[in-house]
């Protein structure tokens, strides 16, 4: 092609002219991650992915048309605001990824942060493109130079949604990500900067472009404990443990004299209070067996269950079905932990064997004479499977013709139907039942089921030992009173192939948690 | 060995070898096995052409009364029916190493899976038979009040038993729940009053126009006129054009027949619907019973019980009469001799494309065909999930032309995550079979592996780095295909006809052009009742 439109040699010279049609590639490679950024942090943090990815682009693209429009008031030295602009980029896009992950637990309303930062990328990214052409305009013709300021615009644009979904967040995950593309911005301000430094002042700009080029290095190296510390703000206690096992994410808080365990983020006890669920839960069975031998636990990987159990000498042997040797691993060997349930888990009375209950009942062989059935509540189907006809049938079989057992239940007070669905499956499973409930302010009203083989020791009173903080003769039988917006009601037996209780269970907590 | 090599097969093993080198696509992304029947040992019998190719018997005669040539559901199905009447004096042949053909399975540390179907549904009140069988394997377990069996529940498939994944969210069921017009949600809804009209009726002859097992079905014209055009014509014909029902029942006759609509007679798209009416107590009667291994394990609790009686890896080369008897040779694949049975009576219980070329006296030539099916087995090491409700047993996406998954540790495991394997469908139903199946060799493990991947994470996202081994098992001839005017098929009229007769008896799903398990568990039964009163032994019909 004939050069016959070069305008008058007044602009850069050649080498600023590549260097700043390379940028183009490279902001326009950035523009776009952040906002993909922006829309993929949203909809993984918020839900909705269609609401969340369409807003935010739109908002992006509007900020954008903003940032053009704004260009206008840059009157003179668009070579040095352009610059700025790009270290005030590389700021805020490459710590974007971080700050949302950081910033979610704690803002109020995390969505007004969400868009005021795509809203401030979106305009100084709107305002990269209109500085560089005006840049470029005395270096090429204005026919060569739309072309060639689209061409790599639209290339940049290629390769970051190719390498967004494909490259980056699968290997480098989306706080990585920003960081890197922050880099790039300020390494395009750092070479125009080295370009021009014998035509020009540079040293504070110099000087801005590095310090947010090395936080974002640092901020690299600590992606991985941003994301604890992301965590950590979710819980709003400082996270002394986390582990991913492959059948859940244990986390365990502290905050002060207060441990908590929580299990794929749902609490399962606070060091506080979790006395009073761990004596309601054992001590209306044992307090009800004559000679409690031989125990079963089914779940309470925790190991406080077994606390409460041990401490009862006429228990010679304890059996505890747990899933995740991971969970039982830890309540044995993690000092603090063994302390609060007592080293139930090493006890030479005890035996853990990690396995599905679900199987495990099946396979097993009894009599016991005290069974506590301590599962997660039936957020899941597969876990709803664990309070069915069909396996409180095996568990019915495991236990002595003298014996009780006792099933967490979850909220009679939220979850009503839920409850007594527990009650009516452990019936029609051929069991009596008698429903309870304890106030754990950690979880709220609690409920439990006791059921036997129809014995009477289920209506007398409970013999229990002396010691107890919250179980004494007189506190107990107040917990089988049911008030009337807890009482009975009619409910399906759950079945295997009804699950009457997890879609119970799903609306009820659902309702109530608005 | 030399036998085993054929100039066809050099020629396609090069073939092979050529496309090898040249596609970069052959490494496999997985670990992982290429399975299938035995084309090798099947080929054999197609290439022999005549029984020239094989070598004379060798060693004595050896005399049996009765003979089942076939280990699939209905060879099985027939040989219980023969321990059932207290008659142990008959030989299963058996060309594979296990027998079990469609409802074969496998395993791994995690869970068993099924290598074929997966399920049977909650039989009907004809279905005697199949309903004394899974009484005697306990999975029927009393009666109620009015005579309906009561089923195990661990046997009956587990909530939630399927989900969609429809326009980004799984969805519970497989037909769209939401964003449908007016329209479509009242074509869905004539559509089922008109299956709900078909599932009650009963023809002139006082038999249910759509009975399970389908011989038990009204002959009446009435019904019988629906054979004559393909299901797609029907379907047109009354109106029922609404885009997303047309879309299900495409998935229905893919998922039960591996053929499109239009390739499906109008009898056997309504029979799916309208042919199924479990008689079950405590309202199971829609449900299924399945297993992680799927129908393999209906399989291997028949061939326990038959285990003196069944010879694998021993395939039929030759079934011919000669006077009262017939004389059948048959080929020890391990051994690579030929020897010869005498026989009072013999049961075919293999495919018709089989069946003609070992025993052309008793086997028209059929214009069957086949749907070939690519079934994979993908161990995870963690269960998928995704938007909306939870994993199913079947999980099935809108936007796939698959047929989606089955959650193989469903059944069995409490756990809400954990490894499991995911057993992915796949009927290779669009054009020429023929095509198809040679399209299907053709592919490397690799390939296949790299589309079953796609397909899974397409669904599941979230199952990226989770998929730790794929084995692929190709099923050339997965299911006989009841194309327009299936019914009234001449080969089938003359097989049927001929059942009686002996000393050679037929008994395949094919026979019946609804490849399922009822339907060979009931020609199974036939020609073993036939049998037994060939050879003089009065039984008491279970049918």
């Amino acid at each position: 092609m004939v050069d016959q439109d070069v305008g008058p040699n007044a602009g850069p010279p050649r080498a600023h002219a590549a260097i700043l049609l390379l940028s183009v590639l490279v902001v326009a490679t950035c523009g776009l991650i952040y906002e993909l950024l922006a829309g993929t942090l949203a909809s993984y943090l918020l839900g909705d992915s269609v609401t969340q990815f369409s807003t935010v682009i739109g908002c992006y693209l509007f900020a954008m048309g903003g940032g053009s429009f704004l260009s206008r008031y840059v009157r003179r030295d668009e070579l040095g605001a352009f610059i700025r602009v790009e270290i005030m980029i590389a700021a805020l896009g490459g710590w974007s990824a971080a700050g949302l992950f950081m910033a979610f637990p704690l803002a109020a309303d995390f969505r007004v942060l969400l868009y005021a930062l795509v809203l401030a990328i979106g305009a100084l990214v709107g305002l990269e493109i209109p500085l560089l052409i005006r840049i470029l305009q005395h270096r090429f013709g204005f026919r060569e130079l739309v072309s060639n300021v689209l061409t790599y615009d639209y290339v940049g644009a290629l390769i970051a949604s190719l390498a967004f979904p494909l490259l980056l967040v699968p290997h480098l995950g989306m706080i990585r990500t920003g960081m890197v593309f922050g880099l790039a911005n300020v390494a395009v301000a750092i070479a125009l900067l080295l370009v021009l430094r014998g035509t020009r002042a540079v040293a504070a700009d110099l000087v801005a472009a590095g310090l947010v080029g090395a936080s974002l290095i640092v901020g690299l190296t600590m992606a991985e404990r941003i994301q604890r510390w992301s965590e950590i703000a979710y819980y709003g206690e400082g996270v002394i443990h986390s582990r991913t096992t492959p059948y859940q994410r244990i986390v365990l808080t502290r905050r002060g004299a207060d441990l908590r365990l929580y299990l794929n983020g749902n609490l399962q006890f606070s060091s506080r209070d979790e006395y009073r669920y761990h004596e309601a839960l054992v001590w209306p069975v044992l307090g009800r067996v004559a000679h409690p031998a031989r125990v079963l636990v089914l779940g309470g990987g925790d190991g406080l269950a077994a606390r409460e159990i041990l401490r009862d000498d006429r228990v010679r042997h304890v059996q505890l079905v747990d899933l995740d040797p991971e969970m039982t691993r830890m309540f044995r060997d993690t000092p603090q932990l063994a302390a609060l349930n007592h080293h139930s888990l090493s006890s030479p009375r005890m035996t853990v064997t990690n396995a599905d209950a679900f199987r495990w009942v099946r396979a097993a062989s009894g009599p016991y004479d005290a069974v506590i059935v301590d599962f997660p509540d039936p957020t899941e189907y597969s876990l709803g499977k664990l309070y069915t006809e069909s396996f409180y049938r095996e568990v019915a079989r495991l236990l002595a013709p003298d014996g009780v057992m006792v099933v967490q239940s979850t909220s009679p007070l939220v979850a009503p139907r839920s409850f007594w669905t527990v009650a009516t499956t452990l019936e029609a499973a051929g069991l009596t039942t008698r429903g309870y409930h304890a106030y754990v302010p950690s979880f709220g009203e609690w409920g439990y089921t006791l059921a036997g083989h129809g014995q009477p020791a289920l209506i007398e009173a409970a013999h229990l030992p002396a010691g107890l903080r919250f179980l004494n003769a007189v506190s107990e039988p107040l917990m089988f009173d049911f008030p009337p917006d807890m009482a009975r009601r009619v409910t399906p037996v759950n079945r295997l192939d009804n699950q009457a209780l997890v879609r119970s269970f799903a609306e009820e907590w659902a309702k109530y948690d608005g | 060995m030399t036998a085993e090599v054929s100039r066809r097969a050099v020629l396609a093993g090069g073939a092979a070898l050529g496309l090898a080198a040249c596609s970069p696509a052959t490494a496999a992304p997985y670990p992982g096995a290429l399975l299938g029947a035995d084309v090798r040992r099947g080929h054999r019998l197609r290439d022999a052409k005549g029984q020239s190719a094989f070598p004379p018997p060798s060693g004595a005669e050896e005399r049996i009364p009765l003979v089942i040539a076939g280990g699939g559901v209905a060879g099985l199905a027939a040989g219980w029916r023969l321990a059932e009447a207290g008659f142990g004096d008959f030989a299963l042949l058996e060309l594979e190493n296990e027998a079990g053909g469609n409802a074969r399975g496998g395993g791994n540390a995690v869970t068993q899976f099924p290598w074929g179907a997966h399920y049977l549904p909650v039989p009907n009140r004809e279905a005697r038979g199949l309903i004394h069988m899974l009484r005697g394997f306990g999975m029927i377990t009393g009666e109620d009040a009015s005579g309906a069996p009561i089923y195990d529940p661990y046997h009956l498939c587990a909530d939630l038993e399927e989900r969609l994944l429809w326009r980004g969210t799984w969805q519970e069921g497989l037909y769209p729940a939401s964003g449908l017009g007016a329209a479509d949600i009242a074509q869905h809804d004539r559509f089922n009053a008109a299956m709900e009209h078909f599932r009650a009726a009963v023809g002139t002859d006082g038999r249910p126009a759509f009975a399970s097992p389908s011989a038990l079905s009204s002959r009446d014209p009435a019904f019988a006129a629906l054979d004559g055009q393909s299901f797609a014509a029907w379907l047109d014909a009354q109106g029922f054009t609404s885009g997303p029902l047309r879309a299900h029942l495409r998935y229905c006759c893919r998922d039960d027949y591996g053929t499109e609509p239009d390739g499906v007679s109008a009898w056997a798209g309504i029979h799916y619907f309208a042919g199924r009416r479990g008689w079950a107590a405590g309202g199971a009667g829609q449900s299924e019973l399945t297993w992680p291994e799927g129908n393999a394990r209906l399989a291997r609790l028949i061939a326990a019980r038959l285990h003196p009686q069944i010879r694998p890896s021993h395939s039929v080369v030759r079934v011919v009469r000669d006077g009262d008897d017939v004389v059948i040779d048959t080929l020890d694949h391990l051994a690579g001799t030929i020897r010869r049975i005498r026989a009072g009576a013999v049961i075919l219980a293999i495919p018709d494309f089989v069946a003609r070329h070992v025993a052309p006296d008793f086997v028209g030539h059929a214009g069957f065909s086949y749907a070939p099916w690519v079934v994979a087995n993908v161990a995870v090491s963690r269960q998928p999930w995704g938007a909306g409700v939870p994993l199913a047993w079947d999980n099935v996406s809108a936007g796939s032309e698959t047929l989606g998954y089955v959650v193989a540790t469903h059944q069995t495991q409490s756990a809400p995550d954990g490894p499991s394997v995911l057993t992915w469908y796949n009927a290779l139903s669009v054009g020429d079979p023929a095509v198809q199946r040679r399209m299907m060799l053709r592919r490397s493990l690799g390939e296949w592996q790299k589309i079953i991947a796609a397909d899974l994470l397409t669904m599941n996202p979230e199952l990226d780095g989770a998929i730790e081994r794929i084995d692929v098992w190709r099923w050339g001839h997965a299911m006989v295909q009841p194309v327009p005017g299936f019914r009234a098929d001449p080969a089938r009229v003359v097989a049927r006809a001929g059942q009686g007769a002996g000393p050679v008896f037929r008994a395949h799903s094919d026979l019946s052009g609804l490849s399922l398990f009822e339907e060979a568990h009931y020609l199974g039964l036939a020609a073993a009742e036939g049998a037994l009163r060939h050879l003089g032994r009065p039984v008491e019909s279970l049918l």
